[in-house]
C-alpha cells in the first residue's frame, strides 16, 4: 500500500504521540495508568463527535444547495471515519470508566451524546448501503445529515437534566489549566495527531469512493 | 376551436393538507388494520409490564410513566411506517405528486393524519394506564395531555419525514425505527420524566423546564423537517 | 411534425435531456403537439418513454433542454402540473376508497371548483357510475383502470399522458379505454400514449414514434403508414441493431 505524504506525517504523529504518552508522560496522582486513556478517549471524541460530524452537516447543506457528487462523497467519507473514532470513544470510555468511577456505563450528558451520535452515524450508514441509486443516497443522506446536527444540541438539553458524572474541563477552564505542563504537551499533541490522521483516513477514504463510482458508472 | 382546459384555483395549503389528512384517516379507518396492532401492542404493554413488575419493590405511580411512553412510541412507529406505505401498491403517490398540491401540503397532511392517528392511541391507552395502574390523573389531566401533545408533534414531525425516505428503500421496517430513535430520546426523555413529576403529585410548575424544551423542539423540527421534506422527493 | 412556436400548442418540447449522473435517459427529444393530437410513442424498454412522460408531467425536472406544456414553461411547478393528467398501468387509486371517494380526492387535489358535479359527471361519462360507490378493491382490473382515468381527467387537464395503459386489460377493457382516450382526443385534450400495443394506439393516434437510446429514431404524422408497415418498421427499428 502506498503512503502519501499526509499519510507518513500521519502515522508519523501517532506513533510519536503514543510512545510519548506511554513512557514519557508522567501518571496522574489520583487515577493511576488509567488516566492514559485519555489520550486517546478525548482526541476521538473531538474528531468524531464536532470535526467529523461538522464537517458531514456543512457538508450535507451544500449539497443539497449545490448537488456535486463531491461534496456527497466527503460527506460519506467524513461519516464513514468519524464512526470509527466515535466507536473508539464509545470503547475506551467505559475502560477508563470502571477502574476510575467503578461502573462501565452511566448515563451521564456526554457518554449518552456520544451512543446516540453513534445510533446516527450507524443510521446514516446503513441508509446509504439500503440505497443504490446515486442520486436518491446522496439526498437522503444529506437529510440526516442535516438532521442529525440539529439534534445534538437537543440531547445535550435533555439529558442536563440529570446528574453527570463527566469530569468537568480540566483544559478550557478560564483559568489557566490545571493540568502539569507535561501531561498538558501530550494531550494537545495527541489531538493534533488525531486530526491529522483523520484527515489521511478521509483523504483515502475520499479517493476510494471517486474510484468506486466511476468504476459503476462505466459498468452502467 | 376545443375548449381549452379550464384551470382552476389551486387550493390552498391547509386545505389541500387537510383533504390529505382527511383521506389518510378515512384509509386508516375503514381497514382498522393498524389501529388495531397498536392498541393489541398496548394491552400487551401494560399487561406484560405488570405481570413483570414487584408491587413491594416499586411504585405502581413509578412503572406507569415508563409503560406509557413505551406504548406511544412504539405505536407511534406502527403507524409512521403506515404513512406512506398506504401509497406504495398502486403508486398513487405519484398521482399526489403530480397534482399541483404544494409539497409542504402533503407533508402536513400525512403529518396531522399521524398525528391523528397518535391521539387516537392515546385516548385509549392513558385511561387504560390509569385505571389498570391505579394512577389518579384527575388533578392535573390538563397539563398531562398538554404534555403528551407537545411530545407527539415532535415525534410525529420527525417520523413522518423519514417514513417517507425510508419507503422507498429495501430494509424499510428497519430503518424506520433506526434512524428514528435517535431523535425521539430527546423528547420522549423530558416527556416521560414530565409524567413521572406529575404523577408523583409534583406541582405543575415544576415541569416548565421540560415543556420548553418540548416546544423548542417542536418548532425547530417542524420548520426544518417541512423545508427538507421536497429533498425526499425525485426531481 | 416541424419545431413550431409555443403559441397555441398543447405541448412543446425542444431538444429535451434527462440525465442521470452519467447516463442519459432522454437524450435530445423534439416534438409539438396541438390540441386534438395524439402520439402514440413506441419503443424497447429502457428506451427513456417514461421518463420523457414523467418530465412532462412536471414529476422530473429537465437536465437541459425546453418544453411548454399550453405555453407554460417546464419545470413550472403547480402551474404545469394543474394542466396534465396521467394515466399509468398502475392505478394511482387507494384500494380501500370507493371508486367516487378516490376521485373526489383528485379533484380536490386539482382544485377543483365544484367537486361532487364534476366527480359525477366524469364518472357518468366514464360509464362508471354504476359502480362508483363500490371500493376499488373489489372492482376488475378494467374497471379499475375506468377508475383510474376518471381519477386523471376530473380536473379537465389539456394534456393527458399515459404510460402503458392497456397493461393487464382484457379486450373488452382495451376497447373501452380506447374509446375513452378517443372522445378526450376528440374534444380537445393532446394525448401522449406510450404502449407496446400497437393495434389500439395506431387506431387512436395521429401520430407515432419510436423511442430509442434517449430520441425518436422515427417520427410519423398523418397518414401513419398502414399497420403492417408500420410493424415491421417497428421491429426493424426496436432491435439492437448493435
Amino acid at each position: 500500500m502506498k503512503f502519501s505524504k499526509l499519510g507518513i506525517i500521519a502515522i508519523m504523529a501517532v506513533v510519536g504521540t503514543y510512545v510519548r504518552a506511554i513512557f514519557f508522560t508522567p501518571f496522574d496522582a489520583l487515577q493511576g495508568p488509567a488516566q492514559k486513556i485519555l489520550y486517546v478517549h478525548a482526541p476521538s471524541a473531538w474528531v468524531g463527535l464536532y470535526l467529523a460530524f461538522g464537517l458531514v452537516f456543512i457538508t450535507s447543506i451544500l449539497y443539497l444547495w449545490l448537488k456535486d457528487p463531491k461534496l456527497d462523497r466527503v460527506a460519506s467519507s467524513s461519516a464513514e471515519v468519524g464512526f470509527v473514532f466515535t466507536s473508539v470513544v464509545l470503547v475506551t470510555g467505559p475502560l477508563w470508566a470502571k477502574p476510575v468511577w467503578g461502573a462501565y456505563w452511566t448515563w451521564d450528558a456526554r457518554l449518552t451524546l456520544t451512543l446516540f451520535l453513534w445510533f446516527i452515524y450507524a443510521g446514516y450508514l446503513i441508509l446509504r448501503g439500503a440505497i443504490d441509486d446515486f442520486e436518491m443516497r446522496a439526498r437522503f443522506s444529506a437529510v440526516i445529515g442535516i438532521l442529525g446536527a440539529l439534534l445534538v444540541p437537543f440531547i445535550h438539553l435533555s439529558v442536563y437534566f440529570f446528574r453527570t458524572m463527566h469530569p468537568m474541563p480540566v483544559l478550557l477552564k478560564p483559568s489557566a489549566p490545571s493540568m502539569p505542563r507535561e501531561m498538558l504537551i501530550t494531550l494537545v499533541s495527541s489531538f493534533l495527531a488525531l486530526t491529522l490522521l483523520f484527515a489521511w483516513l478521509l483523504r483515502e477514504r475520499y479517493l476510494l469512493a471517486v474510484d468506486r463510482d466511476a468504476a459503476t458508472e462505466a459498468g452502467s | 376551436m376545443p375548449p381549452r382546459a379550464m384551470v382552476h384555483r389551486t387550493p390552498g395549503v391547509l386545505a389541500s393538507a387537510l383533504a390529505i389528512t382527511r383521506k389518510d384517516l378515512l384509509i386508516e379507518f375503514r381497514s382498522r388494520s393498524v389501529i388495531l396492532s397498536a392498541v393489541a401492542f398496548a394491552v400487551l404493554a401494560i399487561t406484560i409490564f405488570f405481570f413483570a413488575w414487584d408491587p413491594t419493590a416499586v411504585a405502581s405511580v413509578d412503572l406507569a410513566p415508563g409503560v406509557l411512553w413505551v406504548i406511544f412510541t412504539f405505536s407511534g412507529l406502527l403507524g409512521l411506517h403506515r404513512s406512506f406505505g398506504v401509497e406504495q401498491p398502486t403508486r398513487a403517490i405519484d398521482a399526489l405528486l403530480a397534482a399541483p398540491v404544494g409539497r409542504e401540503a402533503i407533508y402536513l397532511g400525512k403529518l396531522l393524519a399521524n398525528l391523528g392517528f397518535v391521539i387516537v392511541v392515546q385516548a385509549i391507552s392513558l385511561p387504560a394506564v390509569a385505571l389498570l395502574y391505579n394512577v389518579p390523573i384527575g388533578g392535573y389531566v390538563l397539563p398531562l395531555i398538554g404534555i403528551v401533545l407537545l411530545a407527539s408533534v415532535g415525534l410525529v414531525a420527525v417520523g413522518t419525514l423519514f417514513s417517507s425516505m425510508v419507503v422507498s428503500t429495501r430494509l424499510a421496517e428497519l430503518l424506520l425505527p433506526l434512524l428514528a430513535l435517535p431523535f425521539f430520546v430527546p423528547v420522549i426523555l423530558p416527556a416521560a420524566q414530565a409524567t413521572a413529576r406529575l404523577m408523583n403529585g409534583r406541582p405543575v410548575a415544576e415541569v416548565s423546564g421540560y415543556v420548553s424544551i418540548l416546544g423548542a423542539f417542536d418548532v425547530v423540527f417542524l420548520v426544518v423537517c417541512t423545508l427538507l421534506y421536497p429533498y425526499t422527493l425525485d426531481q | 411534425m416541424t419545431l413550431a412556436p409555443a403559441e397555441g400548442f398543447s405541448v412543446t418540447a425542444t431538444d429535451l435531456v434527462r440525465s442521470f449522473g452519467s447516463r442519459r435517459a432522454v437524450n435530445g427529444v423534439s416534438l409539438s403537439l396541438a390540441p386534438g393530437d395524439c402520439l402514440a410513442l413506441f419503443g424497447p424498454n429502457g428506451a427513456g418513454k417514461t421518463t420523457l412522460l414523467r418530465m412532462l408531467g412536471g414529476l422530473l425536472r429537465p437536465t437541459s433542454g425546453q418544453a411548454t406544456i399550453e405555453g407554460v414553461a417546464l419545470p413550472g411547478g403547480a402551474e404545469v402540473r394543474a394542466r396534465v393528467g396521467l394515466v399509468s398501468h398502475q392505478t394511482m387509486l387507494y384500494d380501500a376508497l370507493t371508486a367516487r371517494e378516490n376521485v373526489e380526492f383528485a379533484a380536490r387535489m386539482y382544485g377543483v371548483a365544484d367537486v361532487r358535479q364534476a366527480t359525477q359527471r366524469v364518472l357518468q361519462r366514464l360509464g362508471a357510475d354504476s359502480f362508483a360507490d363500490v371500493r376499488v378493491q373489489s372492482l376488475s382490473r378494467g374497471m379499475q383502470q375506468r377508475v383510474s382515468v376518471a381519477r386523471a381527467i376530473v380536473h379537465e387537464p389539456s394534456v393527458l399522458l399515459a404510460d402503458e395503459p392497456f397493461t393487464g386489460l382484457d379486450a373488452g377493457g382495451a376497447s373501452a379505454l380506447t374509446g375513452m382516450l378517443a372522445g378526450l382526443r376528440d374534444s380537445g385534450a393532446a394525448i401522449i400514449i406510450v404502449t407496446h400495443n400497437l393495434d389500439e394506439a395506431l387506431s387512436l393516434c395521429t401520430a407515432a414514434a419510436i423511442m430509442r437510446d434517449g430520441r425518436f429514431v422515427r417520427l410519423d404524422s398523418t397518414p401513419i403508414p398502414a399497420r403492417d408497415e408500420y410493424t415491421a418498421l417497428y421491429r426493424e427499428l426496436s432491435v439492437d441493431a448493435s
